[in-house]
């Protein structure tokens, strides 16, 4: 599990190891307790929001733990069934509550995937500038809460305060603050309004103070160190086994990110940017690889709109919308890992049936492997940093 | 004594407890307001309260209200005795700080001889009623943060003791009084003017008692007992209304009374340069003392908001390994260095 190598115990190493654990076993046996069980959750400030982790302790140690979802379900997945497709955009915003733009994207590139159409650059160009702000939003969030999480309660104010002017744009380009519901098949909603390519600029430069800030109050700070260093290690064939994805993988030195390794018709391919990886795998890597995404994503929102492209924001599209018969797979890089939609079309106005992919239930699902053996205090170190949204566990 | 009239000894005793009775909510008070409220406040680029009162002054006396009124729960399972009585014994153990802290040349509640000695030793007193508060709950995440407390408020009893030995080494003497006289009398090479506050001499041992202090305050970084994130509220889960007060209160009251200890015997307590002796020295010395307080606790409270806190184990190794052991060379460097001047 350790990352550095170590150099090949000795035979008296070797002996003295073999020996203690002896004794150890021995000791353990007559003091066997059951342990006390705990339930963190349903309602504990460290679950954002209702996941219950139910933790058998030994002391402040955990030997065995075991995250329980559905107290926040939704029924989405059956929801859709009973939707036309526009009207399923209003429903998916909800599932990742605080990047909800990011969630209707792929729903609605695999929409027009299926009627074999796309939209024009313009609008393609506004989604992407859109996804990256509803990135910003998210994990700025999380770049906060993580001290709060930890005992710092200063950066999660500062967090909210900068992440303010992100919404604010939102909200002038979309009408809604937290769920804006302006992705359409075949474009967008509005086209933006005026003035607000300029204000985005100076927002962006917000967040990358932000950012520094938080690098010198929190992430360089030497208790912030100890605590999540080493804490939480995910080796990278684990979290693969376990399908994490997103922040959580490229933390643990894998680098796939769907934004530059799927097909897409977004504009991604069109700036210069670059996917942060970290060897460790702990969760200070985790807290450092967002730190850079929020950076990476101000860059990438600056170049677009430096070369957003004159144009028509929406294609050609029937009235009613129909898609055909079919199925397809769509999937991006949201702010919380990867997000697909799986939809199965006869034609009709709605899907048929479709499946949600949503990044937090299979980053969730490691917590078993990963909380055997830690304490208290890091239990929550790790929680924070795997970094889940309740409605994107539960959907 | 310094007015005029002689008073019996029980009219003595009712001034004594009514100005200790006045001064614990007060100082809590005016530290939750000034700190919690309005330093936290700006620290985080936000207002904090405002309405109530000229700049949300009187916000603290809103809060107690509400505390008051609120309903006083006994947890189903609770052992009620012990439920009701931690509170205030966590209480009564601040209420005694106060007993020995001089605030002016003649204005002391008892001037022991083993003024410090006490102070502490009536301070870990808390611990009891911690435990009693986290075991009479019968509530897991209580028991989880009064043991931790209890863990924690041991091992760091032991630096606040070390360091306060120093400052009794050089002063000669135990008594709070003592120690302010002798840093008023005392000398830096000859030059007399400002006296000899031990923070010049004693700067190692300040630094371990205010961290120390921080960690009996159980504020962060060292306030694993009551984390938040983790333990809802560690022993003070399960209590609400004035039972939840009195903790507040003791809390915030523990402050001042540490605030007010470190002042006496770092900063030179009620002492100030050509500060005139009898009742003009006497109604000065508590503004004197006052303000020192509020400077020890405006460092206290900084790093309360600023850090993130520290895991149990090493909170521990702080202690053992980092403060205790230069808390002991600092005793032997003082000895050596009082026999050589």
């Amino acid at each position: 599990m350790s990352v550095t190598s170590q150099p090949a115990p000795t035979d008296w190493q070797k002996a003295s190891y073999v020996s203690a654990q002896a004794a150890d076993a021995r000791i353990n046996l007559e003091l066997e307790t059951e342990g006390m069980i705990l339930n963190i959750g349903p309602q504990h400030p460290a679950t954002h929001g209702t996941l219950r982790i139910v933790v058998r302790l030994d002391g402040e140690e955990v030997i065995w733990a075991e995250p329980i979802c559905g107290y926040m379900h939704r029924g989405y997945e059956k929801l859709t069934e009973v939707r036309t497709y526009p009207q399923v955009t209003t429903l998916i915003n909800r599932i990742d509550w605080l990047g909800s733009f990011a969630n209707e994207v792929p729903f609605i590139l695999g929409a027009e995937q299926l009627m074999g159409i796309e939209a024009p650059p313009r609008a393609q160009w506004i989604r992407t500038i859109l996804f990256e702000m509803a990135r910003i939003a998210n994990l700025t969030l999380f770049l906060g809460d993580m001290g709060v999480q930890l005992g710092a309660l200063t950066p999660v104010f500062y967090a909210f305060r900068d992440r303010e002017y992100v919404l604010n744009l939102i909200e002038a380009a979309t009408g809604g603050r937290f769920h804006p519901n302006y992705d359409r098949i075949g474009g967008i909603k509005d086209d933006l309004p005026r003035g607000w390519v300029d204000e985005c600029k100076g927002a962006m430069s917000k967040v990358r103070n932000f950012c520094d800030e938080l690098e010198d109050l929190l992430m360089g700070n030497e208790i912030f160190q100890t605590r999540t260093r080493g804490v939480g290690v995910i080796p990278a064939s684990i979290g693969l086994d376990y399908g994490l994805s997103g922040a959580n993988i490229r933390a643990s030195g894998v680098d796939w990110d769907l934004r530059r390794d799927a097909p897409s018709p977004l504009a991604w391919k069109e700036v210069d940017w670059k996917v942060w990886t970290h060897p460790d795998g702990d969760s200070f890597a985790r807290y450092w690889v967002r730190l850079q995404e929020v950076r990476e994503a101000t860059s990438i929102i600056d170049q677009l709109l430096d070369g957003l492209p004159a144009g028509p924001i929406m294609t050609k599209v029937p009235k009613i919308i129909k898609v055909p018969a079919g199925e397809v797979w769509c999937h991006t890089e949201n702010p919380l890992g990867e997000m697909g939609y799986y939809i199965v079309s006869q034609g009709g106005l709605g899907p048929f049936r479709c499946k949600i992919r949503s990044a937090s239930f299979s980053n969730v699902s490691i917590v078993p492997w990963l909380l055997k053996g830690v304490y208290i205090p890091d239990v929550i170190t790790i929680l924070a940093s795997l970094y889940f949204i309740l409605g994107d566990i539960d959907r | 004594m310094f007015l005029a009239i002689e008073l019996a000894w029980w009219q003595l005793t009712a001034i004594k407890l009514g100005a200790v009775l006045t001064v614990i909510p007060l100082g809590s008070l005016v530290l939750v307001y000034v700190f919690l409220f309005k330093m936290m406040s700006h620290m985080q680029s936000r207002l904090g309260p405002m309405e109530a009162g000229p700049h949300g002054s009187l916000q603290v006396l809103a809060e107690a209200g509400k505390f008051l009124q609120k309903e006083d729960i006994f947890p189903a399972r609770a052992d009620r005795t012990v439920f009701a009585l931690a509170p205030v014994v966590v209480i009564v153990s601040t209420f005694m700080l106060y007993a020995v802290i001089p605030a002016g040349p003649d204005l002391v509640v008892e001037d022991l001889d083993t003024g410090i000695f006490f102070a502490l030793a009536v301070g870990s007193i808390s611990v009891i009623g911690v435990l009693m508060a986290g075991w009479s709950s019968a509530s897991k995440y209580s028991l989880l943060g009064a043991l931790r407390a209890a863990g924690q408020l041991i091992a760091y009893e032991l630096p606040l003791v070390l360091a306060v030995v120093g400052v009794v080494i050089q002063a000669g003497t135990m008594s709070l009084q003592g120690i302010v006289t002798s840093q008023a009398q005392g000398e830096i090479f000859g030059f007399g003017l400002i006296g000899n506050p031990f923070i010049l001499t004693q700067f190692v041992g300040f630094v371990i008692f205010i961290l120390a202090a921080q960690a009996e305050l159980t504020q962060t970084p060292f306030d694993m007992p009551v984390a938040e994130s983790e333990l809802v509220a560690g022993y003070m889960t399960e209590y609400s209304g004035f039972r939840f007060l009195f903790f507040f209160i003791a809390e915030f009251g523990t402050a001042f009374a540490l605030a007010g200890i470190a002042a006496t015997m770092f900063l030179g307590g009620w002492y100030v340069p050509f500060l005139p002796d009898g009742l003009l020295g006497n109604l000065i010395g508590p503004a004197v003392l006052g303000g020192k307080i509020m400077v020890i606790a405006f460092l206290i409270f900084w790093m309360r908001f600023t850090f993130p806190r520290f895991r149990e184990d090493q909170l521990q190794a702080i202690a053992w390994k980092f403060l205790i052991p230069i808390s002991l060379v600092n005793i032997a460097v003082t000895a050596v260095l009082k026999v050589v001047f």
